[in-house]
């Protein structure tokens, strides 16, 4: 056992898939920007938009105003520069830092993949992904390394796999598995895809993707580890995302994740990618097989970078079961919910109305949601209880400004859960200017009336 | 083990394959009830020929019934004449009632809401305009100048009896200008709506059908978007809400709609609400017909799902605000009267609770987005 973990983490590998793993993925980053930029999803979602939802305790982070764009270049940038390898770990980190910073600015927009992302990439900057097939090696001999220990490689398998293999955990519950819901009421919707468009109605359809899916997530970080299973499981990965993708709007994540996939596959295979390469750029790749084995970052300690490592991993594995740690059903509260990996699990759409009172006159009235939010944001506010109680608190300092006194602040809403008929969500007799944001339970969400079994 | 799992693959694979050339998989796995898929194209079809373009045909002749009867009117203006240009007034301010909410297209194009019912009208400037004989109603600021709401101020709100009224356009002083400012307002609805019916007649119809798809874009997911913003924005808030001062916090009487009749702008909504029902019923222009709408959409999806019967959960919801709404005086009067107006906030939120119903349950069932963001998902 020791023997195998010391295998899989010192022992001198190849450093061709790391590079390779570098270069694609800073295109598709760089793709990613260019192509959030060209929808004008800037503007939209950052810089139109009056006011913002902001992660507890993340209150700083804003838009930048039409600065907003440079941010977006900057990451874009370093993107490009990841790629090519140049002042590498400058880029990485200006890039972990911006995409960060990006997603921050609003939580309305809150993907898995961006955190995904961002995951990823505070993990390569603790990576010598420059060490081979990159200007920094092709300008600094003494930068330059053939091999590098086992674990630069392994930890980006370890991140999918926790990916893969949590969410697949997340799958496990009745209404996905028994009910084969959300996909029962999503797929009937597709009938215009080519192909699978003529089954879509069917029940069995909806119960194989399910399981399917399910399936999927929890094997394929397995059978993408075992050499034999390895070539059917990357078509597994191929015919899995291509999938989701004609079914779902869920932009550039399936593509990012079949290239990532590349990087289970044995050094031969990204041997003959950079020879591709270095053929097409006319760069000699002769030059980076110097044998040479990469130890350590000269820049932090190997201490250092080790205690950091083991707390991001531990952090990843544990993380995305705080949701134990609060009473009430996961799907209705949401308390724990983002950033574990729990993907495309629900179809949840709410209404909310806000009653603004004025406690010293008994004045009341509703707002209109459109005067403060971008209709994305009034969908996603209007099922999130963070969103409700933040923007509850942004009304009512609305309303102080234009003069107003003791403002009392109540919301009426429904939600609809996978199918089940919309039901109240948040106690309408709770004055939501007196309650404030925190880890703990929102005692005001009222419970949920169902029973969805499992994880 | 390894041979175990390579099977496995290989039957994964297998079945990737087989479920893109042919049905065989459902022999081995149990078909359950044969669930038939719901098509769009019917419904849309429905909408079209049998609700759209009839409602906007019989809207334009009642418009061509108001001219006729104005012509009367202009030709002696006398009480019973304006009676009778009264009544057609209301009898075509009943049939916009059907079309209002089919904002979508040639109508969005044109933006005939906002031409023919923008409501409270500015008599103030109507006056101007009168005084002046000097205006463009195709500005984008003359909107509150115009449409049913400044015919409400010229056929009932020049004062305080018909007399007095139809004493205004026998003035020497004023006559003219008042004809001719109605006769504007009249050829500014009838230009406006005859385009529309044109253009749904010469393309877009086809346009709209053929766009069947599940698309954001596609006509049914835009379609269904347009009629729930109609609901919760012009029937429910325009007519009853902003009126009651719930969004403001006073009530503002002036604001209901048909202001200067006084007593009509009860009928307005429950025609209004009466149209919506028969839309979302697939319901045919003034006929008892039923053909596919929502209502059926609704009902197939649910044949799959096994879930709650929305159909008759919202038509049931429909029914209770009329019922409501019904018991009410004049929506005029119960605002004037009452302070706070509680029995008609008690049926406003009867309407309300027709919202949620449409714009959570039923597009979530459809798997509609409210508000079509074209943002990625997860």
């Amino acid at each position: 056992m020791d023997l195998n973990l010391k295998k899989y983490l010192n022992e001198p590998v190849e450093a061709a898939p790391l590079a390779v793993f570098r270069i694609m993925f800073g295109l598709m980053m760089f793709l990613s920007i260019v192509r959030f930029w060209s929808y004008g999803w800037i503007g939209k979602l950052y810089i139109d938009p009056e006011f913002f939802f902001s992660y507890y305790g993340f209150e700083w982070v804003r838009p930048l105003g039409v600065y907003t764009y440079l941010l977006f270049a900057v990451c874009g940038l370093s993107a490009i520069l990841v790629a090519l390898g140049y002042k590498y770990r400058w880029a990485i980190g200006i890039f972990f830092l911006s995409f960060t910073y990006i997603e921050l600015m609003d939580k309305t927009t809150y993907l898995n993949h961006y955190y995904f992302i961002s995951a990823l990439s505070f993990l390569m900057f603790f990576l010598p992904a420059n060490a081979y097939f990159s200007l920094d090696a092709l300008r600094n001999k003494n930068a330059r390394y053939q091999h590098v220990s086992a674990w630069t490689i392994n930890s980006i398998k370890l991140l999918l796999a926790i990916v893969y293999f949590y969410a697949g955990l997340a799958k496990l519950n009745s209404d996905w598995m028994l009910e084969a819901l959300p996909l029962k009421i999503w797929l009937p919707a597709k009938f215009s895809i080519p192909l699978l468009g003529n089954w879509v109605h069917q029940e069995w359809l909806a119960y194989a993707f399910s399981w399917g899916g399910a399936v999927y997530d929890l094997a394929i970080p397995f059978l993408l580890f075992y050499r034999r299973t390895r070539i059917v499981a990357f078509a597994l990965v191929i015919f899995f995302h291509v999938v989701t993708r004609i079914l779902f709007p869920i932009g550039m994540f399936p593509y990012i994740m079949i290239v990532s996939a590349l990087i289970f596959f044995d050094a031969s295979l990204h041997k003959w990618i950079l020879s591709i390469l270095s053929r097409l750029l006319k760069i000699g790749k002769e030059h980076f097989n110097n044998g040479k084995i990469w130890s350590h970052s000269p820049i932090l300690s190997t201490k250092l970078t080790k205690g950091i490592l083991i707390l991001f991993f531990g952090f990843q594995l544990l993380f995305p079961f705080r949701n134990t740690l609060y009473p009430g059903e996961l799907f209705w509260t949401e308390e724990g919910y983002r950033f574990s990996w729990r993907v495309m699990l629900m179809e949840k759409s709410g209404y909310a109305q806000f009653k603004v009172v004025d406690g010293e006159t008994g004045r009341w009235f509703y707002v209109d949601n459109t005067d403060f939010l971008t209709p994305f944001q009034e969908k996603q506010m209007a099922f999130q209880p963070d969103f409700i109680l933040e923007y509850a608190h942004h009304l009512k300092q609305h309303y102080e400004k234009e003069g107003f006194r003791d403002i009392e602040i109540y919301v009426e809403s429904q939600v609809a859960l996978n199918g089940r008929l919309s039901k109240p969500f948040i106690d309408p007799k709770v004055d939501l200017t007196k309650q404030m944001d925190s880890f703990k339970h929102k005692s005001w969400i009222l419970p949920f009336t169902d029973d969805i079994k499992g994880i | 083990m390894r041979h175990f799992l390579g099977l496995v693959i290989v039957l994964v694979v297998l079945w990737g394959c087989s479920s893109d050339n042919g049905t065989t998989m459902s022999d081995d796995v149990d078909p359950g009830p044969p669930a038939q898929g719901f098509e769009r194209r019917p419904m849309l079809v429905n909408w079209a020929d049998n609700i759209i373009i009839p409602g906007y045909e019989a809207f334009t002749d009642e418009l061509n019934k108001l001219q006729s009867a104005f012509d009367d009117f202009k030709q002696d203006s006398n009480e019973a004449n304006l009676v009778a240009f009264r009544t057609a007034w209301l009898d075509a301010y009943l049939v916009w009632q059907r079309v209002d909410m089919f904002e979508i297209g040639p109508a969005e194009n044109v933006g005939l809401r906002l031409n023919i019912n923008i409501y409270p009208v500015d008599f103030a400037k109507v006056e101007e305009h009168v005084a002046s004989g000097d205006y463009d109603l195709t500005l984008s600021s003359n909107r509150d100048t115009k449409g049913f709401p400044a015919l409400d101020y010229l056929i009932n709100g020049l004062g305080d009896s018909d007399a007095d009224i139809v004493s205004k356009y026998n003035e020497l002083a004023s006559k003219d200008n008042y004809i001719a400012y109605v006769e504007a307002v009249l050829a500014d609805m009838q230009q406006l709506s005859s385009t529309v019916l044109s253009d749904w007649k010469e393309g877009y119809r086809d346009t709209f059908v053929n766009n069947d798809g599940s698309s954001s874009t596609a006509s049914v997911d835009r379609f269904v978007n347009d009629y729930i913003f109609y609901f919760e924005k012009f029937l429910r808030a325009g007519k009853m809400g902003i009126p009651l001062g719930v969004f403001s916090g006073t009530p503002i009487p002036e604001n209901v709609e048909a202001y200067h009749k006084g007593d009509v702008s009860k009928q307005l909504f429950l025609e209004g609400l009466e149209a919506v029902q028969d839309f979302f019923n697939g319901r045919h222009f003034a006929s008892s017909t039923i053909g596919e709408g929502l209502a059926s959409y609704l009902d197939t999806l649910n044949a799959l799902k096994e879930g709650e019967d929305l159909n008759r959960i919202i038509n049931d919801q429909f029914d209770a605000a009329r019922e409501s709404v019904n018991g009410l005086g004049t929506f005029r009067t119960e605002i004037e009267d009452n302070t706070p107006p509680t029995t008609m906030l008690q049926a406003y939120d009867e309407v309300q609770r027709a919202v949620p119903l449409l714009k959570v349950d039923m597009v979530s069932a459809m798997s509609i987005s409210i508000d079509f963001v074209d943002a990625d998902g997860d």
